[in-house]
């Protein structure tokens, strides 16, 4: 197998799969670090917004690409009606109590997407997508569009995060939460921007992974454990380690069918897991262990 | 005729809800006694499930064993192969806060899913293990539903006295006092991660003794035979609803949630099919609706756990310490 074969069919998929990946974990990062509990409707959430996308293509008669702004919208203002209705009340109590309600909120999500839309696959749009070639290299447009508002939205998040004062607030709740509050820091407002954060990425992942695979009423679930895996890869609290986690996962799982049953795919972001918990649970970029 | 049926299912349930209170009698040595979040009950209890499958059925082509073994070597293999899963599992994972737990137990079920599914010389693939031996399965059908019905009874009463022991014991003293203040635990010379271990892998244990008992009672059991979501998802609100930290609690929870999910099944399929499908999912929608209410309105359950010597009452909600930031 020649190098250009190698990146063709396996390192081009693994960026693209790992950009969707980094969007969930940039979230989830978010979420762990600020909130400090593991969301796990995380990937139920990401299948609404591409689910909501797919609504607003089937109804409105737009292009695929026009709905991504409305799914991000929407799955956002969702995210927040969540928090508001089932997490709000338990924050005074353990974390863990809010990591088992979002075990019940997954299952309430995936259930309505169910009911709404059904249990069938579905795409954005029908027909074959033949690859464009690049000197060789064959890349289809949207796995041009995936990368590019992949890196568009983070950058984005990243100069909130460093130039504003919300932005700002929000790290300093991240960093020290007691000291935050002290110096006057809503909590209130950060834990609401939390949530449009997280819930916009959310959508984008789903959406991107809708696009360049198929609409499944699973799919999000599927993506949980790859989503988390990159979270502590990268280490819990930094946004760049999540998008290089999920870039490392995406690629190390289309690489992993060189050695190992292609069933088995789904297990890399797994044994990742594990190890970088057993070897330097702070991720490679130094986050916080919880 | 209506009556024998009735009874029947009356049988049939009262089974189903013994195996069910098993799962959450191991779920509350996890989560009532030590603060452990385990998302794949589905997992251990398909690892004990098919030990026991292979371990028990007779010979057959194209798999390993059929080793044809009593069923009792069967259900003590059941819970040692679960205890095994967890060991690793928890020895990498219960250094950092439950949430870490959370997201591995969702990995190892559903890596257990992806190997049941595609090693076939073991498992059979999605055709599954068949001509699992019932014990007493040689009577008429209803005469073995009840000799089943009372092995599992049998089994669950040991299982009920030997947990309630151990709640009492001093050994449950220290889960909790672990569970509730972590650093006082430790502080107090108690070895709190290994004692962590502990829990996590009785409890697995139980759970793959619960699998064992669903595959013989089964006489077969296939990767679609259970839902893995769904089965976890049940027996986590079993556990709350019932009472966490109380295995009274637990057995309770296990038979009310059981009764309201097998009658609301029954209501749904006198739908006309094309609603049919849909009311399966209104049913989980509700199921997850459920535990929000619990967790918001009534979070010690039904039977809360007996406080011991702590007068004001205090410190009933306190799963995994005290309330963080």
């Amino acid at each position: 197998m020649d190098i250009l074969e190698l990146v063709n069919f396996y390192i081009i998929p693994g960026i693209v799969l790992g950009s969707i990946y980094a969007l969930g974990a940039v979230g989830i990062t978010l979420v762990f670090a600020i909130l400090r509990y593991a969301h796990l409707a995380h990937g139920d959430l990401a299948t609404l917004g591409a689910f909501v996308a797919l609504a607003c293509v089937t109804a409105l008669g737009i292009s695929p690409l026009l709905a991504l702004p409305m799914a991000i919208v929407a799955t956002a203002a969702v995210a927040v009606g969540i928090d508001k209705v089932f997490y709000e009340h338990l924050r005074n109590r353990p974390k863990i109590v809010t990591v088992m309600a979002s075990l019940g909120v997954a299952l309430m999500i995936r259930s309505v997407i169910q009911v709404v839309w059904g249990v069938d696959t579905q795409t954005y749009s029908r027909g074959i997508v033949r690859p464009e070639d690049y000197f060789g290299l064959r890349i289809r447009d949207r796995e041009f569009y995936t990368v590019f508002a992949m890196l568009l939205l983070v950058g984005g998040l990243q100069l909130f995060l460093t130039r504003t004062k919300w932005g700002k607030a929000m790290r300093a709740m991240s960093d020290n939460p007691n000291l935050a509050l002290l110096s006057g820091i809503d909590n209130k407002k950060v834990v609401m921007l939390t949530w449009l954060v997280a819930g916009g990425l959310c959508a984008a992942a789903g959406y991107f992974l809708g696009l360049n695979t198929e609409l499944k009423s699973l799919m999000g679930w599927s993506m949980l454990l790859p989503m988390f895996a990159a979270a502590i890869l990268g280490g819990v609290g930094r946004v760049e380690g999540a998008v290089l986690g999920g870039l490392v996962v995406g690629i190390a799982e289309e690489l992993s069918v060189l050695w190992i049953p292609s069933e088995y795919k789904a297990a890399m972001a797994f044994v990742i897991l594990l190890f970088m918990l057993l070897v330097r649970p702070t991720g490679l970029l130094k986050g916080k262990v919880l | 005729m209506e009556i024998l049926g009735l009874v029947n299912y009356a049988l049939y349930m009262a089974i189903f809800i013994a195996i069910y209170a098993l799962l959450a009698l191991g779920l509350n040595i996890q989560w009532g006694f030590a603060g452990l979040f385990n998302a794949g009950i589905a997992g251990f209890f398909a690892v004990g499930a098919y030990t026991s499958a292979i371990l028990t059925s007779p010979a057959a082509d194209g798999r390993i064993g059929g080793f044809d073994l009593h069923f009792t070597i069967g259900w003590i293999g059941a819970m040692v192969a679960a205890a095994l899963v967890a060991w690793p599992i928890g020895k990498i994972c219960l250094r950092f806060r439950s949430d870490y737990l959370a997201i591995a137990s969702i990995g190892v079920a559903e890596i257990i899913r992806l190997v049941i599914k595609s090693e076939a010389e073991l498992t059979n693939g999605a055709r599954g293990i068949s001509n699992i031996p019932r014990p007493a399965g040689d009577f008429g059908y209803m005469e073995s539903q009840i000799a089943y019905l009372a092995l599992v009874l049998g089994v669950l009463i040991v299982v009920y006295l030997l947990v309630e022991r151990q709640f009492n014991a001093p050994w449950g003293r220290m889960m909790r006092a672990i569970r509730d203040n972590e650093d006082a635990a430790r502080a107090m010379g108690k070895n709190v991660e290994f004692r962590r271990l502990e829990a996590f892998i009785f409890g697995s244990a139980l759970m793959g003794l619960g699998g064992a008992l669903f595959a013989h009672f089964n006489r077969s059991i296939t990767p679609e035979a259970i839902d893995p979501m769904v089965a976890t998802f049940l027996v986590w609100i079993m556990l709350i609803l019932g009472g966490s930290g109380n295995n009274r609690g637990a057995i309770l929870g296990a038979a009310v949630v059981w009764i309201i999910w097998s009658v609301s099944e029954i209501a749904t399929d006198q739908l006309p099919h094309e609603y049919a499908v849909q009311a399966k999912y209104i049913r989980l929608f509700l199921i997850g609706l459920m535990l929000q209410l619990v967790l918001r309105f009534r979070p010690e359950g039904l039977l809360p756990e007996p406080l011991r010597g702590d007068l004001n009452g205090r410190g009933r909600n306190t799963k995994s310490g005290p309330a963080n930031q």
